[in-house]
């Protein structure tokens, strides 16, 4: 077997980290090859390497046996290489074939290109209307945009950095059926994502790395998935063990909450309903962009609603702002870890004030204490494990992983009467994914109601005692999470059949 | 084609060069445009860099004119920091001092060391007044506060205009469109003999530090900061955004109207359609200049007033056109903002690629 890709001993090295240390491996022509790590494993870095993003210090890498080095992604794509973000780069005010015209070096005619797009997409199960507003779009048909976009430029190599964190079950398996075409004929591609089940389904070979370096290299489907597990942390997972649940006194209660959408592109919350109790874990399920940024914010105090709203242990507290809430033990942790719930220009001491500042008492008369905050920061890297050479470092700095164990750090240290959460362990890897969890249920059993937002179906399974479906902006009546199977989930999830809704709810 | 594209990690030592940088390529560039005026380009940046301060009379005119400038700039940088672009601090100025002035000139004559408080309160009043109109605006209606601050300076100039045109008239004097002078109760002490040094370069003095400990240890810094960085982490901190808009226009308000009653109780001594040189416009350089930080905007403050006392000098013994200050000044800040692009972005050439 003759290798389409072969990467030989890449090295490359930030101030204060080796990111890639001497990684070698080949793909062949066809392979679904799967790049296994925990968050700063360095799997970003070696995948924007490949894709020009990234000149490494060492190492060479070769296409066909031929020297390959890009100079940048346009040089990558030209050999063969494309690759689908994480993070979707779309306009949303624009239509789907505008969206990828935008994309290339020389765009043809409209008609041209749409039909150029429904060709694709039909011959890929990849279904996708050039003439609809991305903004319309859900986060999986975006993702099929994407896909489109890159085999527009008839790929050799197809670069896939975690796409099933946010898909349905549903989408998932349309989502394999495509790749697993592709790769029959005979584009090879690099799979990167945590879920161990779905690498144990799709990808033919491994490459597991562990601080920058190769620590080994299987076959996925001869591994359990607590083995890949123990390849990739080089230790055993502690699962969070199921427990029984018996809801304590009411503590936060919404009643008939609607509040119109901001903007044109948002969500109006229609009627809300929902009563979390002491020692409660309440998942709230759903595909992005059904509510969940609008519902956050609520809960959280950045929109202010009428007062009766909402209650916390009988007191009205829609009206009042995001600090009033805190003092009164109502804390949140939003989605966007930079930008939103941390700066990332400033540093994790100045971050931990951000929402530390009232209740940890981390100032006075308006003066920061600095000595105090810095005492809290650190008391909050120990205690969540955030890899960090300080706490002086900007967040930026820290890899995904690590900012969200702090910024969800941050809100457990601060010992929460209800703790909000969005997306807790989004792009996490599975390690700290583990922590948060464990440290959502260990403040669970001291008698914090926790309201987890979340597209992450297994994580509700795992964690939450109750399980409501937010879509279009209506939440169901949530129900004991034993009650449903993830099928009959999904399909609610994507708000396909209400019915199904309607019988699980009998 | 060239493009430019972002640094991996920008230096922060290139960073903390930027202003350094930025007067050096400056001077190179004056010197050329010296020359194409058939002036020497040496003798000239000689005169206005380094003469000023051999002589004693200049290096007291340094310290006259960099302190309008830095408590104006000092103000500035909080709004800067938080996004909030307050273009109109002439504007201000010109409002301070001439609240500052009518109260001097309703006590004419009164004695009193209460009286210079006061004015400082009324030209600081005057100025804060001032800064709400646009932060009322950009509040209420969203309406962008650089054109209405702007805007609004034009209003104070007519406004002093008329007014010591008016009621504020000497009546001994004339006619001229001037005030009386200022009684001696009405103007500010002289801190170095025979010189026009007055006490309002003490209070610009501790004004850097004491804004460096609000900007740096202080929440209201620590907002400041965070709206103009992360503005949704802003929000969920619970920052009042619209507060925040009414603080720092206000703050620059009151620091601009200060700077306004110090300049026509000290050096002026009399309120006239001149008092207004363009300190206001030129903070805006100097903020910048200084990094954003009080304790650099000090240091900027002197270079820019270099430039100033220089440029006088310059312009009667080399006979070079009043303009050459203007076009100085605005060369500082046009290589101070390239650079700063620059210690964040490289160039590239980049050619397209066709496929």
């Amino acid at each position: 077997m003759s290798a389409l890709l072969s990467v030989e001993g890449l090295t490359k090295a930030y101030p204060g980290v080796l990111a890639n240390s001497d990684i070698s491996f080949e793909v062949a022509p066809g392979e679904v090859h799967a790049l296994l790590g925990e968050n700063g494993a360095g799997k970003s870095t070696l995948v924007k390497t490949i894709y020009g993003l990234v000149t490494p210090d060492e190492g060479r890498m070769f296409i066909d046996g031929t020297l390959f080095e890009p100079r940048g992604p346009q040089a990558a794509r030209a050999a063969g290489v494309s690759m689908v973000f994480q993070h979707f780069s779309l306009f949303e005010a624009l239509n789907v074939a505008e969206n990828i015209a935008l994309g290339m070096a020389n765009p043809p005619g409209r008609q041209e290109l749409s039909q150029k797009i429904r060709d694709i997409a039909n011959a890929y199960g990849l279904s996708v209307d050039p003439d609809r507003l991305v903004g319309d779009l859900s986060v999986g048909e975006r993702q099929r945009v994407e896909i489109v976009r890159c085999l527009l430029q008839k790929p050799r190599i197809l670069i896939m950095d975690e796409p099933t964190s946010v898909l349905t079950p549903q989408e998932v398996n349309t989502l394999f059926t495509t790749l697993r075409k592709l790769s029959a004929e005979g584009v090879a591609i690099l799979y990167i994502s945590h879920k161990l089940e779905e690498i144990r389904a799709l990808c033919d070979r491994a490459t597991i790395l562990r601080s920058g370096r190769v620590v080994g290299a299987c076959r996925p489907a001869e591994k359990t998935a607590r083995q890949l597990a123990e390849m990739m942390i080089g230790l055993e997972l502690t699962r969070p063990l199921p427990r029984l649940f018996t809801p304590g006194d009411p503590l936060l209660k919404i009643r008939d909450l609607t509040v119109p959408a901001s903007s044109p592109f948002g969500t109006t919350l229609k009627s809300i309903d929902l009563t979390l109790h002491k020692g409660e874990v309440l998942g709230i399920a759903g595909v992005a962009g059904n509510g969940q940024d609008e519902l956050m914010d609520v809960l959280s105090g950045e929109t202010r609603v009428k007062g009766d709203a909402i209650r916390l242990e009988q007191r009205e507290i829609g009206a009042l702002g995001p600090n009033r809430r805190r003092m009164l033990g109502l804390l949140a942790a939003p989605e966007e870890r930079l930008g939103h719930a941390a700066a990332g220009d400033m540093s994790l001491a100045d971050n931990a004030y951000l929402t530390g500042r009232k209740r940890q008492r981390l100032d006075y008369r308006g003066f920061i204490k600095k000595a105090t905050t810095e005492n809290f920061a650190r008391a909050i890297v120990s205690r969540f494990d955030v890899r960090t050479p300080g706490v002086g470092t900007l967040a930026r700095a820290l890899s995904g992983g690590n900012l969200q164990k702090f910024v969800i750090g941050r809100e457990i240290m601060q010992r929460p009467g209800v703790l909000v959460v969005n997306q807790p362990t989004w792009g996490v890897d599975a390690h700290a994914a583990a922590t948060i969890r464990t440290a959502l249920r260990d403040l669970a059993a001291e008698g914090t109601g926790v309201l987890i937002i979340s597209q992450d179906l297994d994580e509700l399974m795992e964690i939450a005692d109750m399980f409501a479906v937010l879509e279009s902006g209506r939440l169901t009546v949530p129900q004991r999470t034993g009650s449903l199977t993830i099928e009959e989930i999904g399909l609610m999830m994507g708000g396909s059949t209400k019915g199904a809704v309607q019988d699980a709810h009998a | 084609m060239l493009t430019l594209e972002p640094r991996r990690r920008s230096s922060t030592l290139l960073q903390a060069l930027t202003p350094v940088l930025a007067v050096l390529a400056t001077m190179v560039a004056g010197g050329i445009l010296f020359a194409a005026l058939g002036k020497n380009p040496v003798e000239a940046i000689r005169i206005i860099f380094v003469d000023p301060f051999f002589d004693p009379f200049s290096r007291s005119e340094l310290l006259v004119k960099a302190a309008p400038l830095a408590l104006i700039a000092i103000g500035l940088s909080f709004g800067f920091r938080a996004g909030i672009w307050n273009i109109g601090a002439e504007g201000q100025f010109i409002i301070g001092a001439l609240c500052a002035g009518a109260t001097a000139l309703a006590f004419w004559g009164t004695e009193g060391t209460w009286l210079l408080p006061l004015m400082a309160l009324a030209g600081m009043i005057g100025g804060f007044l001032w800064g709400m109109i646009p932060a009322l605006l950009k509040i209420r209606f969203g309406a962008n506060e650089i054109l209405v601050s702007l805007m609004l300076v034009y209003v104070a100039e007519l406004l002093l205009s008329a007014l010591v045109s008016g009621p504020l008239r000497d009546p001994d004097g004339f006619n001229f469109p001037e005030s009386r002078r200022f009684h001696d109760s009405a103007t500010l002490p002289i801190i170095l003999q025979n010189t026009r040094a007055h006490i309002g370069i003490l209070v610009a003095l501790a004004l850097g530090p004491l804004a460096y400990a609000i900007l740096h240890k202080h929440v209201f810094g620590y907002h400041v900061k965070l709206l103009g960085t992360a503005p949704r982490a802003a929000a969920f901190a619970g920052v009042n955004t619209k507060l925040m808009i009414a603080a720092c226009l206000g703050l620059s308000g009151a620091l601009a109207g200060l700077a306004g009653t110090f300049e026509a109780a000290g050096p002026v001594g009399q309120l006239v359609p001149s008092l207004p040189v363009g300190y206001g416009f030129t903070a805006i350089i100097v903020a910048f200049l200084g990094r954003l930080d009080p304790l650099g905007i000090l240091a900027a403050s002197l270079v820019m007033a270099l430039t100033y006392i220089g440029g006088e000098t310059a312009q009667f013994t080399l006979q070079i056109p009043a303009a050459a200050i203007s076009v100085f000044q605005g060369m500082l800040l046009f290589f101070l903002l390239g650079f700063e692009v620059l210690t964040r972005f490289r160039i590239r050439r980049v050619t397209r690629a066709t496929s």
